[in-house]
């Protein structure tokens, strides 16, 4: 990112903050609730769930609490996850109108951004956009004659991956121990400080404007398949012109591999990616062809969750890699939960066994069995069956680099 | 009712619980870890998993966590299906990973919860071959051992002290798998409650140090079901003896009193049974000269005191049983016996009793303690006088957050998610008192003033009730008394505590004007806590003619009105001004003293006779509720001492049981004592209960410096039980629990299958007997009295001040509880210090008199007020009047020091 | 060790916050309905001002807010980015996630490893640096990647480590 973040005036120039003009002139709760689900925005977090039908889950009326929260997950820490940290430093209005919106949808009158603290960049963007917003009266008291008051605050995280997870956030902005909570009661009901709370994600969010200023039909126009909308997607490791490109969903994974990125670097092959994310499973060359939609990569076993692709290639080590990643998780488990906690350091060691030369048949039994251990439903949260996913399709996938390392007791890929 | 069926059986269950816990209910085998039955679910440990069906044609299933799902009407579930044994195994396998595996040498074994587990698991095989993980450990005072090592992460031990007992200073710490529970530095675990760790960790990282001092495996110990001495609230324990040595106490659930948990009076007091000090043998004194009395000789030298002639006076105890204090009273006669307590605490537990039989009051258990949503407290120091009902007032501001959970329909055991909803939102605990406790931080409003000023503030709280309880001074505290009686009429099921340790009647007065004005709205019976300090105040009080007053006695012996006394179990040193005292016991002819240690009592007796300690006798006691309580034998005195009612038992020496339907019997208002006594027949073929287990070892090797042949086991025909492993033990019936073990489940979470339910009672078991019937209204409400008044300048209110660990006679002669016992104190506000010229930790002389005290200074204490010490001998608060002035003296009062006091407002300079 | 010696101890122990410190919490109790919110965002004031969160500072926040001091060390000792020990006066937080392993870090880290003589949580003898491994810094496209200070580093290679290190040591 060279370029400066987006100011004000250029923003405002764009129709920016044209949707809290609306609300000033009358638009409801139930309006901009009932055009975002109409819109059929998914999350962009990872867990792609309907961000309307989200919204509704929290309670309204007469016997709700009065204090409700509103967060914007900017805590972006997925490995090979790079996109939210380009929106809030290139267009940090972008976000701020957003968290208007929703805020707007649920009554919430405080709401949260919680930035990843490594982000000093965004940081300061985004407090810079958050004091023109004020001064300009986007935020702070009865929002332009709207009587909607808003108060967003920036919260800078001291770390740790788990806090990316919506519950873990709340305790971690509680100034708690950052382990996820049961669900349910869900956060929509009681969520920060006991109270109904509503978390998105930053891309998510920053969908949101244009729903609102240009429409239903437009957004769900933009699309190119099934799923309504844009997404940005990123492209990580050894291809030519590695990046974050927004595309319209559905678009092919050729075209942004190959128009977008550049293709892979002379004299590599493509051997297999991870299509959205640290916490997906590897999909192959053959499946070049299919559209990056949420269903569309779901057929295949995989999940397009944050569209951020991590390229392997053919003269990169995938026991390494998914070793690599092991390593991840292991350390970012909260230590909450047993599986989690104790399965994925024996898992990781076991990797380190076979970066070593020390990989055996005993061990590698070990790890499929830790698949389905580590798997949906068995931790408390989706941190471990997230480490799962690379797991699991690796060893199917590489089971020949995994026996190779085993017969010539050290690793292949290295010279 | 809910219906579910588990691996194809049919179950009826209570749809508000949780599978995990219903199961258990059912008495099936469903291994857990994080789960506690009263502290609920959090779904971390994932040993639970069991799979459920979604209906009856759901051949796949799903894997859930039985502890996080409700037993909701339908529910089909499956815990012999193979995915969820093999989850389960791998949970263990997990769990075990970096588990030193040092079963042989930790405490733990054998009784250890995740022993269990790991075989009902069925993990036995290790392949784990990595490094382990491993961590320091802390010390943590004199209590608990810490061993880190042997941790497996399930957050209990944490839940209990922080979110249960209100404990601040341990908590998780670092986090993936070096998460760590431990202080934020090595240093004294403050809370009262910490010795449940033990028994809440469900393997060997907290164990009991006073134990690992003199360490037996729990089938070793000869063990019986007791009742703790500690204080008035008498809850269940299991004491446990080897080698001649009373080696440790645990928890024995009693559904009605102190369920799972007891305090660290209750676990670490006991050893004073084994002391050096105990009185062994009788003995006659002459002057300075101690002459055991013979065998044969005894006979004669009693018969002075056994022929009943008139002229000998009886002085009770509320530390002895009722047998004993009954025994007394017969052999001295109605009108020569004393309850043996102060003139005014005997005027303020008379004033108990008589409030204990009027029915528009009910004296609530501690189960019932814990179900209060709103309640007040009236100057009682409930944390170190009847520790135990303070975590039961620490559960109840916990029903607020019950009623804002069912409002968003989550389920009572989702625990975390209970209390995440509610944050700081608390059901109304006010406290009225001389100085901060430690149950101010969850009270609604905290009173602290002068004695007389909180007895006008509970006038005031009564009279915003009704018009009736008349109108009392006006007092600063009308706008808070209002407030509060506002909350009482609000709630539910309000509670009043008050009781006969803050020394004023008065006190007693205005709580029972509160509870009557709200009985008269509405129409129920109110619940009155009424709180007495030592284990059978209330059992000698009712044996004891209100009219016998200490200091009358104490006259008629100094002025040789009458002869002859008998002391029993009581040093009169901590009941009346040390000159009185002297005075009487100078004057008179002949002096009995019957004790178990000695006192400054027995040390001016003629005559000594040695008694049991609670382990060596069966006996009953009476709590602050009015409930009767059996607690039994554990264990052989080897010396000469006998149960004390045997030294005063005129007629045969006759059993215990005898003595107990005796006083059934003939002393009024004990008519339902003897419901306590187990009927042998209800036993297996009529069989004793062995006091020894089955795998009891080592019978014939530990005398084997004597003799290798093996004794004759000692037979003990005064009770059901047996001293050897001979009889049948308690299986299911809990009737004569001295153990607590099931086949497959050796620790005290075995207790399950015990408990009619999860939280029930007791299969068969006795909870104890309500002696005190309520039938007649006896009182009527109250006329104020006593108006604050200002004292002169340098006078201060005297306000007695009791400590957990120091405050109760005999547990303050054990070595652990002796560790954490402070120098005796007086407690002041910073103003009056500063105004003194005296400063924290100074020695004071009390009135000038040479009374020695360490000066505290506390930051949430009425200017004007002196908090003084009462416990551990040092001052004699009978010799102190209402007020008192303080001076600094060069001489230095001990060396304990007051930084380990239980205050929560010890002052700092600069803070 | 007694009850009153340990006691002692933590006593003498707080420090006092400065009045920057004390400023900068108050501000942020108008930003969090709770305390215990607080407790964490002291920690990085405490932090920004002092380099690091020692016991003394862990105490005196503790004290300041009145909040547990096990619960705030809890809190300290979770999040990666408190630091319970002293630090260098620039922290390397070299990202060694998935892409930028792919992109070679560890020859990078090697390079760093060499050239200051530090190891993973080790600070270099000057003082001035101190190598921290933390999960993916979210600029995968531009791997390897670190940040120093406030800093963020792209494309890394040995050249590149070079003009660091020799950046920081020029402004001394
Ligand atoms: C371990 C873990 C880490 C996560 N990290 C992030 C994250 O960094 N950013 C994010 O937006 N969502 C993250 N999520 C997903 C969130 O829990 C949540 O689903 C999301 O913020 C909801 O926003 P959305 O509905 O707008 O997608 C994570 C989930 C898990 C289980
Ligand atoms: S899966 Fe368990 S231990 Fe892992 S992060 Fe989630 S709750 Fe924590
Ligand atoms: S007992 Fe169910 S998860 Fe621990």
């Amino acid at each position: 990112m060279t370029r400066g973040p987006k100011q004000l005036a250029a923003f405002e120039a764009a129709d920016g903050y044209q949707s809290v003009k609306a609300i000033a002139r009358g638009l409801s709760p139930a309006d901009v609730m009932q055009l975002v689900k109409d819109s059929g925005l998914k999350g962009r977090g990872g867990a792609a769930f309907p961000t309307g039908l989200k919204w509704s889950f929290v309670p309204q009326g007469e016997n709700s609490p009065a204090q409700k929260y509103f967060v914007a997950n900017a805590d972006e820490m997925e490995p090979g996850t790079f996109k939210d940290r380009l929106l809030m430093e290139g267009d940090p209005h972008l976000l701020i109108e957003g968290m208007i919106i929703g805020s707007f949808a649920i009554q919430a009158s405080k709401a949260y951004i919680f930035l990843r603290g490594e982000y000093k960049v965004s940081e300061r963007a985004l407090k810079k956009a958050i004091s023109e917003a004020y001064t300009k009266g986007y935020l702070g008291k009865n929002i332009l004659g709207s009587g909607f008051d808003l108060d967003i605050i920036v919260h800078t995280s001291a770390g740790r991956y788990i806090c990316g997870e919506e519950t873990a956030l709340l305790n971690a902005l509680e100034g708690k121990r950052a382990n996820p909570r049961a669900k349910p009661p869900f956060p929509q009901v009681s969520g920060l400080w006991g109270k109904p709370t509503i978390v998105n994600n930053v891309e998510t969010i920053c969908n949101l404007p244009g729903i609102l200023t240009y429409g239903v039909d437009w957004y769900r126009g933009l699309t190119k398949g099934n799923d309504h909308g844009t997404k940005l997607y990123g492209v990580s490791g050894k291809v030519k012109t590695p990046g974050c490109w927004e595309l319209p969903l559905g678009t092919p994974i050729r075209e942004l591999l190959e128009d977008y990125a550049g293709g892979m670097r002379d004299g590599l092959q493509l051997k297999a990616f991870l299509p959205g994310g640290g916490s997906t499973d590897f999909m192959l060359p053959e499946h070049l062809d299919l559209p990056l939609d949420y269903d569309e990569i779901a057929k295949v076993g995989s999940r397009l969750a944050t569209g951020t692709m991590i390229i392997l290639d053919n003269e990169t080590c995938p026991v390494g890699m998914i070793g690599n990643l092991m390593k991840f998780f292991a350390h970012e488990s909260c230590g909450f939960c047993t599986p989690c906690r104790d399965g994925l350091p024996w898992v990781d060691g076991i990797f380190n066994e076979f970066e070593n030369g020390r990989g055996n048949e005993k061990d590698l039994q070990i790890l499929h069995e830790h698949v389905e251990y580590l798997g949906p439903g068995r931790t408390f949260c989706a941190l471990a069956p997230g480490a799962t996913a690379p797991l699991g399709s690796g060893l199917k996938h590489f089971a020949d680099d995994f026996q190779q390392h085993i017969k010539d007791k050290r690793c292949p890929y290295r010279h | 009712m809910a219906k579910i069926v588990v691996d194809g059986v049919e179950f009826e269950v209570n749809p508000d619980n949780n599978l995990l816990q219903e199961c258990l209910s059912q008495g099936l085998d469903l291994p857990y870890f994080c789960w506690h039955p009263c502290m609920g679910s959090v779904g971390a440990c994932r040993q639970c998993a069991v799979k459920q069906y979604k209906d009856a044609d759901d051949k796949v299933g799903m894997l859930v966590m039985s502890c996080m799902t409700p037993a909701a009407d339908g529910s089909i579930i499956s815990i012999e299906d193979e995915q969820a044994k093999d989850m389960r195994e791998r949970v263990i396998e997990s769990l075990m990973i970096s588990h030193p595996h040092d079963c042989p040498v930790c405490e733990e074994g054998g009784e250890c919860h995740l022993q269990d587990m790991t075989l009902m698991s069925g993990h036995n095989y290790r392949r784990y071959d990595k490094k382990k993980v491993t961590h320091r450990n802390q010390y943590l005072g004199p209590f608990i051992n810490h061993e880190m090592n042997r941790c497996i992460t399930c957050y209990r031990c944490v839940r209990f002290y922080g979110d249960y007992a209100g404990g601040t200073d341990l908590a998780a710490q670092a986090s993936h798998h070096h998460t760590y529970f431990g202080r934020h530095e090595d240093g004294v675990l403050e809370s009262e409650f910490s010795g449940n760790l033990v028994e809440v960790c469900p393997t060997g990282v907290f164990t009991d140090q006073a134990f690992s001092q003199h360490y037996s495996r729990k089938w070793d110990l000869q063990t019986a079901p007791s009742v703790c001495t500690g204080c008035s609230v008498g809850c269940n324990t299991i004491p446990g003896e080897r080698y001649r040595q009373l080696r440790r106490i645990t928890n024995r659930y009693n559904s009605d009193i102190n369920g799972y948990f007891i305090c660290d009076r209750g676990r670490f007091g006991y050893d004073y049974v084994n002391s050096d000090a105990r009185l062994t043998e009788p003995s006659q004194q002459f002057d300075a000269e101690v002459v055991p009395i013979a065998e044969q000789e005894l006979q004669s030298v009693l018969e002075e005191f056994h022929s009943g002639e008139g002229g000998t006076i009886g002085i009770g105890s509320p530390r002895a049983s009722n047998e004993s204090n009954f025994a007394l009273r017969c052999l001295v006669g109605d009108e020569n016996f004393y309850s043996g307590l102060s003139d005014r605490s005997q005027e303020a537990t008379q004033l108990v009793l008589k409030l204990a039989r009027d029915k528009v009051f009910h004296s609530p258990s501690v189960r019932e303690i814990e179900k209060a949503d709103a309640v007040v407290i009236l100057g009682e120091d409930v944390t170190n006088v009847a520790p135990r009902i303070a975590l039961a007032l620490r559960q109840s501001v916990r029903n607020k957050a019950k009623e804002l959970a069912a409002g968003c329909h989550i389920p009572q055991w989702q625990d975390a998610a209970v209390r995440e909803l509610a944050q700081h939102d608390r059901s109304p605990l006010a406290i009225l008192s001389s100085y901060a406790t430690r149950l101010d931080d969850v009270a609604s409003d905290c009173v602290v003033d002068v004695p007389a000023a909180l007895v006008d503030t509970g006038f005031a709280i009564a009279a915003s009730l009704s018009d009736l309880s008349g109108a009392p001074a006006t007092t600063e505290h009308n706008a808070v008394a209002e407030r509060i009686a506002a909350q009482l009429s609000a709630a539910k099921r309000p509670l009043i505590i008050a009781g006969t340790t803050a020394g004023q009647t008065g006190l007693i007065k205005a709580a029972a004007n509160i509870a009557r004005a709200l009985s008269a709205r509405s129409e129920a019976a109110i619940d009155l806590c009424l709180l007495v300090p030592e284990v059978n105040t209330l059992g000698v009080s009712m044996l004891a003619n209100n009219d016998n007053k200490l200091s009358e006695a104490l006259s008629k012996l100094a002025s040789g009105a009458a002869r002859r006394a008998i002391v029993l179990e009581n040093d009169l040193y901590r009941r009346a001004d040390s000159e009185t005292v002297t005075a009487a016991l100078s004057g008179l002819e002949k002096l009995l003293v019957i004790d178990q240690l000695p006192t400054a009592t027995t040390s001016q007796a003629d005559i000594v006779l040695p008694s049991t300690a609670f382990s060596e006798h069966e006996a009953t006691y009476v709590n602050y509720e009015g409930r009767g309580q059996l607690s039994f034998q554990v264990h052989r005195n080897h010396n000469r001492a006998l149960p004390a009612w045997r030294w005063l038992n005129d007629s045969e020496p006759g059993d215990v049981e005898a003595m107990i339907n005796r006083c059934a019997e003939e002393a009024q208002g004990f008519d339902k004592l003897d419901d306590l006594l187990p009927d042998i027949k209800q036993f297996v073929a009529g069989m004793k209960v062995p006091r020894q287990s089955h795998r009891y070892s080592g019978r014939t090797a530990m005398r084997s410096q004597v003799n290798v042949h093996e004794p004759k086991q000692p037979v003990d025909s005064q009770s059901v039980m047996s001293f050897s492993m001979e009889g049948i033990p308690s299986a299911s019936n809990a009737t004569v629990l001295g153990s607590v073990w099931a086949p497959g489940w050796n620790s005290n979470q075995a207790i399950s299958k015990f408990q009619n339910e999860i939280n029930g009672e007791l299969k068969q078991g006795h909870t104890g007997s309500l002696l005190i019937e309520r039938t007649e209204s006896v009182s009527s409400f109250y006329t104020p009295e006593a108006a604050a008044q200002e004292s002169a300048k340098g006078v201060l209110q005297v306000a007695p001040a009791y400590q957990i660990f120091g405050s109760d006679e005999l547990s303050a002669r054990s070595h652990a509880i002796q560790q954490r016992m402070t120098d005796a104190y007086v407690g002041i506000s910073p103003e009056d210090a500063d105004s003194l010229g005296l400063k924290q930790g100074d020695s004071v002389s009390l009135d000038g008199n040479g009374t020695l005290a360490t000066l505290c200074i506390r930051s949430r204490i009425r200017t004007g007020t002196a908090a003084v010490y009462c416990g551990d001998n040092q001052i004699n608060p009978h010799s102190l009047g209402a007020t008192l002035t303080l001076s600094k003296s060069e001489t230095i009062s001990d060396d304990r020091g007051i930084s380990g006091l239980i205050v929560s407002d010890l002052y700092e300079e600069g803070y | 060790m007694s009850n009153a010696d340990v006691i002692a101890s933590s006593e003498t122990l707080a420090r006092k916050l400065s009045a920057d410190e004390i400023a900068e919490i108050e501000h942020e109790m108008t930003l969090y309905p709770d305390k215990q919110a607080v407790g964490l965002e002291a920690l990085k004031i405490v932090q920004k001002h002092q380099g690091w969160v020692s016991d003394e500072s862990l105490l005196a926040i503790a004290r300041y807010l009145d909040i547990p001091v096990a619960d705030l060390e809890g809190v300290a000792t979770f999040f990666n980015l408190i630091y319970r020990q002293p630090v260098g006066k620039n922290v390397m937080l070299f990202c060694d996630s998935v892409s930028c392993w792919i992109m070679g870090c560890e020859g990078i880290k090697d390079d760093i490893k060499n050239k200051l003589a530090i190891d993973y949580g080790q600070t270099s003898e000057d003082g001035e640096f101190t190598l921290i491994p933390v999960p993916c810094l979210g600029d995968c496209d531009r791997a390897p990647v670190m940040m120093v200070g406030e800093e963020l580093h792209r494309n890394l290679t040995p050249e590149k480590i070079d003009e660091i290190i020799q950046e920081v040591r020029n402004k001394k």
